[in-house]
């Protein structure tokens, strides 16, 4: 299903989709002084009128979005990942309390952000929004996804949170076959019967050489872009457990709270599945290339194999 | 209303708001016997909205920010019809319209959901955004408090409302010198925000809270600016119409004992 690498990051996906999403005249786009990193900025060239700059002040921004959403309006806000978690008390308190639907997109989400070094690199901002009752939570893996999914949100009816990242990745899907993904249900992007790889973002490709990686030495695994975090897709999740000999989750995202806690929590209920978790470990990332950095913290193909491995033992 | 009928239906919602609080057994008597004067000259005069469509688009909005003031809310509510009598006195029980915060997502006639201080002008300053693409004169209230005002949102706030010269954005605060500890300028005074306001770019007059007569007037005046955003800044009396309430750090939040309510419904009488 992978096709050639030719495609963008996953925030100029984001980008695209903002156009496309223009011709509803209810489509209002907020920013924080990043709409040049997270791609909202080709919405601001031609729909100005319907731009608002906030500065940056992202509490402020969360709640002119909450107070746009209430009086009609569909917003989408960004900025950086990292920056969103400044207004995480304001959109659990501001919008999703209040059930006001505002999409909110985090670019620059983990540590293949790379060189801008930890303080950009957010792992936790999954964690942070998997919390909130009612958000719908997403991490696509390319551009062709992310601007299908994010076009998808104009008539979602809950707020969201979507996660992109800085870096060009392997596009996982073409122009057709991105058409088939939804909000809320896994992406099967390669089946295997030995054990499951459950992926995410910048992860998804990872996975996919790490499957072609054990297929080499016998081993054949399913590959999810499991793009929604939230709600999880907890039937394609049992049927893997159903038939494989278990599942690994790989994510460029803290080991606390993400997909693998997500993926963990459901499996936790049948009790006998195996799991085992990349992530990154209980630690901040630094300056690096973003390859550097997925050595370092042991989120590469290389470790996925390992992982799959070890429940084939 | 004339001025009389106005003071007559704040005493009405001053004995709601005591009773209320005392049924529940919790509440913020302080803050509402502030605020009440100006929410009633709002809803009775001025406010455009419709008991029987209370999502109705083009109404105008009222955003009380400072959430812990709901029993004020509650009252005008119940008082131009909105909310029961039941509903009104069920405040902060299990199940109740009436939450213990105003919270938009269980009391119709309520455009915010407050609680959390330092949100609503944001609030406010999106609905007024909203409503101006939509070529819409509705007008959009914001109350906040003075404590309330050190949270560094209000002033993101502030400075992004005068930056896209929002005309139909219409603050008051409620300067009633008592946040939650103790007495404002004890904890972090906020000092002349008139001044600072002004120093934004917003259009600031200073009024007695508590005089009908310049609640009124001022409500006109902010209400006739629409060439930018507007604050009236009240100066009111926290506890306000209830003596051993009145400018009491200790009744920010608490509930009047029976013998209290007995006496404040005296003194409301």
């Amino acid at each position: 299903m992978s096709a050639p690498s030719t495609g963008g990051a996953s925030r100029d996906g984001y980008g695209s989709a903002l156009l496309r999403l223009s011709s509803d005249p209810r489509v209002v786009v907020l920013e924080a002084d990043l709409g040049k990193s997270t791609k909202s900025c080709h919405f601001r060239e031609l729909y100005p009128e319907r731009t608002i700059s906030l500065g940056i002040a992202e509490q402020n921004m969360v709640l002119v979005a909450s107070g746009m959403a209430s009086s009609g309006k569909i917003p989408f806000a960004s900025t950086f990942a990292i920056f969103t978690e400044r207004g995480f008390e304001q959109v659990r308190n501001g919008v999703a309390r209040p059930g006001l639907v505002v999409h909110l997109c985090g670019s620059h989400g983990g540590v293949h952000t790379g060189t801008d070094g930890s303080s950009a690199q957010s792992i936790e901002d999954l964690a942070l929004y998997r919390t909130i009752p009612g958000m719908t939570v997403m991490h696509p893996c390319d551009d062709l996804s992310a601007e299908e999914l994010t076009v998808q949100l104009l008539n979602h009816e809950n707020p969201s949170y979507t996660r992109t990242a800085r870096n060009k990745t392997p596009r996982m899907y073409d122009q057709e076959t991105c058409k088939s993904l939804k909000i809320g249900k896994g992406s099967v992007l390669r089946e295997g019967g030995d054990v499951a790889i459950i992926s995410c973002g910048v992860m998804v490709s990872e996975s996919m050489k790490a499957a072609e990686y054990l297929s080499s030495k016998g081993i054949e695994a399913t590959v999810v872009d499991m793009h929604t975090l939230k709600p999880l897709d907890t039937e394609l999740i049992d049927e893997l457990a159903g038939k494989c000999k278990g599942l690994v989750t790989a994510e460029d995202h803290s080991v606390i709270g993400g997909l693998g806690s997500a993926v963990a929590e459901h499996v936790s209920y049948n009790g006998v599945t195996p799991l085992r978790m990349v992530g990154v470990s209980d630690r901040f990332g630094e300056s690096g290339t973003p390859q550097e950095l997925m050595d370092a913290m042991g989120i590469t193909y290389g470790d996925i194999a390992i992982s799959c491995e070890s429940l084939m033992s | 209303m004339d001025n009389v009928q106005l003071e007559e239906l704040a005493r009405q919602c001053r004995r709601h708001i005591v009773r209320m609080i005392h049924s529940a057994g919790a509440g913020h008597p302080g803050g509402s016997l502030s605020a009440i004067d100006i929410l009633v000259a709002l809803y009775a005069n001025k406010l455009r909205f419709d008991v029987e469509n209370p999502d109705w688009e083009d109404r105008d909005r009222f955003v009380m920010s400072k959430g812990h003031a709901s029993p004020a809310v509650y009252s005008i509510l119940h008082e131009v019809g909105f909310i029961s009598e039941a509903d009104m006195m069920s405040f902060r029980k299990m199940g109740s319209v009436c939450q213990g915060h105003v919270d938009m997502k269980w009391t119709d006639g309520v455009d915010f959901s407050a609680g959390s201080l330092g949100m609503g002008l944001s609030f406010g300053l999106g609905c007024a955004l909203a409503a101006r693409m939509d070529s819409s004169d509705r007008d959009i209230w914001v109350m906040v408090g003075d404590g309330e005002i050190q949270e560094g949102q209000f002033w993101e706030a502030a400075m992004a409302a005068d930056f896209h010269s929002v005309g139909r954005l219409n603050l008051i605060v409620d300067r009633n010198r008592i946040q939650n500890d103790d007495f404002v300028e004890v904890q972090m005074e906020v000092g002349d925000v008139a001044k600072k306001l002004s120093s934004f770019g917003w259009d600031v007059k200073e009024i007695d809270g508590h005089s009908m007569e310049e609640v009124v007037s001022a409500i006109e005046w902010s209400s006739n600016n629409i060439s930018s955003p507007t604050a009236i800044i009240a100066h009111t009396t926290k506890g306000k119409g209830v003596s051993f309430m009145e400018n009491n750090p200790s009744f920010h939040g608490k509930a009047p004992t029976d013998e209290e309510l007995r006496l404040s419904l005296e003194e409301l009488s």
